[in-house]
């Protein structure tokens, strides 16, 4: 049995949000998705690194994906509108380099939430994983281009099934 | 539009760097050989306009006066700009594209790999993500020099060609001036100068691995640094700053 290994960043940041004075907030923002990736909140990708309330002040850390997102924008915004229907008036979010943002801090259910999507998951190729379809299974595939339709994604093709699919890039 | 502060002097060259390559990348938006390529030229444009937000927003926080990430990008002319020359060359073929990108692939990684451990704990932190990237990127560009030269004749012909034209702009990715010297003195700079020997191991690698001879060095241009362009930077910047140059203040 192979014990997946938790990037340190990664407990960090469900220890501040376990220990957080604040649930209710934590919570609130469960209701951004990725714009791109409806499906998986900006917690489960990991771009949301904390939330305090200073004062009156209601502060949002988060972790850029890709430097040139154009997600990231419109996460920012979602935020702020989430917060605003919620009753907090005075926001701020604030963009945070490091840790620089990793996919592996993308946990099992959301990779399920992923692959449900049509997205084949991150694999990390050290841990021996291997990107298989997301349509029938199949682990014969291959790389059409490492580059996709947004920054986080590659483009593959499965053999087997004939069908191309996203796979969400390790990175 | 020159500020006073080092480290925000240095941000500013190494956000040129990214906004103008990055421009030239976008260029090929639309424009790629097939589908996927052009996906992926402008992939990689984003990131390098991504990293040029964050070295001129700091930049911006640093020079203490209102000034904003796009008023660095949109308000400075030529002379201001301090890129290095092989970035602002018009983009070519395709395999001018590529071998370009190559060679500057392979500097970045250890530049940026270097900047991680700057003093400076913002350089550090930019430098961190944009270390992943560009080895992303080396992946693909290198993938590219070995298909484009050991291809057709006509690849192998332009590739040649590319990697000719370019070489004279690589030294000047190895030159310290005044500002980097003290810069580098104080462990917030990358000292180029000792990367130059593993980026010569590894290139010279990758082309004798992609049939292509090492080209003469009997000429070698520079002076992105200080200021002094190719003619090509003026053309590429009259595109650029366009927009704001015409409706000042213009927003999205
Ligand atoms: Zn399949």
């Amino acid at each position: 049995m192979r014990i997946p290994l938790q990037p340190v960043e990664q407990l960090e940041r469900e220890q501040r949000r376990r220990n957080s004075e604040v649930p209710e907030l934590w919570t609130t923002l469960d209701r951004v998705m990725d714009p791109e990736l409806p499906v998986i909140s900006i917690w489960e990708l990991g771009v949301l690194q904390n939330v305090e309330l200073r004062g009156q002040t209601v502060v949002v850390t988060i972790t850029p994906t890709y430097s040139g997102c154009p997600a990231m924008h419109t996460i920012a915004e979602d935020i702020q509108a989430a917060l605003e229907q919620a009753g907090y008036p005075h926001r701020e979010v604030i963009t945070q380099l490091a840790p620089a943002w990793t996919s592996n801090w993308i946990g099992p259910a959301a990779q399920e939430k992923l692959r449900q999507y049509g997205i084949a998951p991150p694999q990390n190729a050290d841990s021996g994983g291997v990107i298989s379809c997301p349509h029938c299974g199949s682990e014969q595939v291959q790389a059409i281009s490492e580059f996709g339709s947004t920054a986080c994604k590659a483009l593959y093709k499965c053999r087997d099934c004939a069908e191309p699919f996203d796979y969400f890039k390790s990175f | 539009m020159s500020t006073d502060n080092p480290v925000s002097q240095y941000a500013v060259r190494l956000a040129d760097d990214a906004l103008i390559l990055g421009h030239r990348l976008s260029e090929w938006c639309s424009r790629g050989p097939f589908l996927e390529e052009d996906l992926a030229l402008s992939n990689v444009a984003l990131d390098y306009i991504g990293r040029a937000r964050m070295f001129y927003g700091y930049a911006a926080e640093l020079s203490g006066d209102d000034r904003s990430e796009d008023d660095f990008a949109f308000l400075r002319d030529c002379r201001d700009f301090g890129n290095l020359l092989i970035h602002e060359l018009p983009r070519g073929d395709f395999a001018f594209t590529m071998a370009r990108q190559y060679l500057v692939d392979v500097h970045s990684v250890a530049f940026m790999t270097d900047l991680q451990s700057s003093t400076d704990a913002t350089l550090a932190a930019i430098a961190g993500k944009a270390v992943k990237e560009s080895n992303y990127h080396l992946r693909r560009s290198r993938d590219w020099m070995l298909r484009l030269g050991g291809g057709t004749e006509e690849s192998h012909r332009r590739l040649q060609h590319a990697v000719d034209e370019l070489w004279g702009f690589t030294p000047e990715m190895f030159e310290m001036d005044e500002l980097e010297k003290s810069l580098a003195g104080q462990g917030v700079a990358v000292d180029v100068s000792r990367l130059q020997p593993a980026w010569d191991t590894e290139v010279r690698a990758t082309l004798a691995a992609a049939n292509m001879s090492i080209p003469e060095e009997d000429w070698q241009v520079s002076g992105g640094r200080q200021g002094k362009h190719t003619e090509w930077l003026g053309h590429l910047l009259s595109d650029l700053q366009f927009m704001q140059r015409a409706y000042p203040g213009l927003e999205w």
